[in-house]
């Protein structure tokens, strides 16, 4: 764990760079492998090549949307599980991500929706209903739910919103075709305007994650220690739920619902360290596009020509460690 | 007025029988044979419960005849069976677990089975969309998936024995990895195999016939009558590890057993009807709050609660849209669910 001040600073700007190396990587290496010569002179001086195309208009927008999506669901998850106590909280485990892929669903299918800003909102409305089941649950009775029950209820609202998207999809082929890869989750094939409509919800989740890293330290002493320090926890943890909604809403609309981002990525930020969210957040921040950007080159890679979603990479990466956590008993207490 | 009745055959078996529950069993089996009737009578074609009635004794127009005998009754037997594997198997598992929350579909082993099906549609179709083997095979393919996927959870969770905790959590990362399995293997083949795999992956009786029928009949008959007779054990299972060990019971085996025979349930069930999910878990519940936890009661009662909620969701699923048809599956999870979390919400303490 890194202890000092310096020490955590000098962590971060390694992370720093090896997320610009990923993104670097993201771009060059792909079906038809380019130079970083190329790749800089597409950025700076395109001459409307072929190769310069194909890096502006599709490895470009791909390696920025998986770094701020990463960073998002990795924010979400870290927040999620300070909020709820449960190390394995995530918005993909809780049902979050499901939610804000029915309703995309749902209006695709009845009201032919194609435009990206309804998306957005869709997506929004969806994950904000299943957060606020989620939470709802969370937080009755005195002592709230204990982490299984969480857990439970949680993939019980993931099961339900997967299994009314199944019967849409049944019911409507076309749309299955449409949405398969989209639900899937993936960071390919979306053009950089997609991540300029819900760049905004980004900023403005990820400034306020940070603000209010120092008041999440705080709730998680226990509502009681932190109601004595004079915290008004209820309005802190709306506060929070807002984030994730906002947080895990962008990247479903952006991308689709990406698993496991959210889980292992705020374990890993806290090993290094410690329970600070003022560090652990922008370390989420970084190891999450890091990794989902990783995962999106292995997808290139698995299954040569044909692309895995990115999606389906993370949960084979996540699942073990998932199986882990569980194993090692952090639910016990 | 005592509550029990005590039965005896000879000296060497002796029963208790519970008066209310007996009731509650014959008054849940009439009204499932109410919706059965029905459900029998109700489609593109109504035919009145009397004439149904008179078709099954088999004195009916031949044109009642046709229709109930070859298309309708098939169908509707399998989801009567279907309901009963389910709510048992969850019953187990709940008392296995000593979890009111667990379900064959929590568990990941719904979900072997939806990755083993994906996979048989992806091995066995050749170019032109026709399978190279009969779909009769199917069911056992589902069956292997949710075996696999069973002991899979259960050699993940096994650390010095099992903890229904771990097991529940380390269920939940395995259905994860399958429902991945499943997505990757949907996506790497041609489109109508994704949609032939979706409707069975969301839980549909659609288009089944008498030769599942036949398949599946044993197959229940058998496990159903295990399961009665073990409710003894999992009356024990569910006093705690350290009471059930005192009285005597080799803890883990038994505990390997009842998982197994879980299995052996939700295999049969998801094998013909796909993943209709939820039933497990509603059921059980249901047959506590009307007859309480003892096994011997309460295996039936769910049987027959699962029964009559799997065909009213195939019933639902026929009239509601038609002519579309919808899943089973969607409707007992719109249902489920919200129980579900309703459960979540009364048992907070």
């Amino acid at each position: 764990m890194l202890a000092t001040n310096q020490a955590k600073i000098a962590g971060l700007l390694l992370l720093v760079i090896l997320l610009a190396t990923s993104m670097w990587m993201s771009i060059i290496y792909g079906y038809t492998d380019t130079s970083w010569k190329v790749a800089i002179e597409a950025l700076i001086n395109n001459n409307g090549s072929n190769q310069h195309i194909v890096i502006e208009t599709v490895r470009l927008p791909r390696a920025l949307i998986g770094a701020a999506v990463g960073a998002s669901l990795a924010m979400a998850g870290a927040l999620m599980q300070a909020l709820t106590k449960n190390p394995l909280a995530s918005p993909g485990i809780f049902g979050i991500n499901a939610g804000a892929g029915f309703f995309i669903v749902l209006f695709v299918t009845f009201f032919q929706v194609s435009s990206l800003h309804m998306f957005t909102w869709l997506a929004f409305a969806g994950a904000a209903l299943a957060a606020i089941i989620v939470f709802v649950i969370s937080s009755v009775g005195k002592e709230g739910m204990t982490p299984l029950k969480l857990t439970l209820a949680g993939t019980a609202v993931a099961a339900l919103f997967a299994s009314l998207t199944q019967g849409l999809l049944v019911a409507n082929e076309k749309a299955l075709e449409e949405v398969l890869f989209w639900l899937a989750g993936s960071v390919s094939g979306r053009k950089l305007e997609m991540l300029v409509a819900v760049l905004p919800y980004f900023l403005i989740a990820w400034t306020g994650s940070l603000l209010l890293a120092r008041k999440v330290n705080i709730l998680m002493m226990g509502d009681d220690v932190a109601k004595g320090l004079g915290q008004r926890t209820n309005v802190v943890k709306f506060g929070v739920a807002l984030l994730v909604i906002l947080l895990a809403g962008s990247s479903v609309a952006v991308a689709g619902p990406i698993g496991f981002i959210g889980i292992i990525v705020p374990h890993i930020a806290r090993a290094l360290v410690g329970v600070d969210h003022r560090w652990v957040l922008p370390y989420c921040a970084f190891i999450g596009g890091i990794l989902l950007i990783a995962a999106d080159i292995g997808a290139r890679y698995v299954l040569m020509p044909q692309e895995v979603p990115v999606g389906i990479m993370t949960a084979f990466i996540g699942v073990p460690f998932f199986i882990y956590i569980a194993r090692r008993g952090i639910l016990a207490k | 007025m005592r509550k029990y009745i005590s039965l005896r055959i000879g000296k060497q078996i002796s029963f208790l029988i519970d008066k209310k529950a007996m009731i509650i069993s014959l008054l849940l089996l009439l009204i499932s044979i109410v919706v059965f009737i029905v459900s029998v009578g109700s489609g593109e074609m109504y035919i009145s419960p009397l004439d149904v009635v008179k078709t099954l004794v088999g004195s009916g127009s031949a044109m009642n005849e046709v229709v109930i005998h070859s298309f309708r009754l098939p169908r509707i037997l399998v989801a009567l069976l279907v309901g009963m594997l389910l709510a048992v198997a969850g019953s187990i598992l709940q008392g296995m677990i000593r979890n009111p929350l667990a379900s064959p579909d929590v568990l990941g082993i719904t979900g072997g089975a939806a990755v083993a099906v994906v996979a048989f549609f992806a091995m066995f179709s050749d170019k032109n969309n026709s399978l190279t083997i009969s779909i009769h095979w199917l069911p056992l393919g589902a069956f292997v998936g949710a075996t696999v996927a069973a002991f899979l959870v259960y050699l993940l969770s096994w650390k010095n024995g099992i903890t229904p905790m771990r097991l529940i959590l380390v269920g939940i990362g395995v259905s994860a990895f399958m429902q991945a399995c499943t997505t990757l293997l949907m996506i790497t083949g041609p489109i109508y195999r994704a949609s032939q795999a979706n409707v069975w992956i969301t839980g549909s009786v659609y288009g089944v016939s008498w030769k599942h029928v036949s398949f599946l009949v044993p197959w229940a008959v058998v496990l159903l009558l295990i399961s009665f007779i073990s409710a003894r054990k999992m009356n024990i299972q569910e006093l705690g590890d350290e009471l059930a060990m005192g009285v005597g019971v080799s803890l883990q085996k038994q505990r390997l057993f009842l998982l197994l025979l879980s299995t052996a349930l939700t295999g049969g069930a998801v094998a013909f009807a796909g993943g209709i999910g939820f039933v497990g878990l509603m059921a059980p519940h249901m047959a506590r709050r009307l007859v309480g936890s003892s096994f011997g009661a309460l295996l039936p009662v769910a049987a027959l609660l699962g029964a009559i909620l799997v065909m009213l969701a195939d019933l639902a699923g026929r009239m509601l849209f038609a002519p579309l048809e919808i899943p089973a599956g969607v409707f007992t999870a719109a249902i489920g669910a919200p129980y579900f979390i309703y459960l979540l919400y009364k048992s907070r303490h």
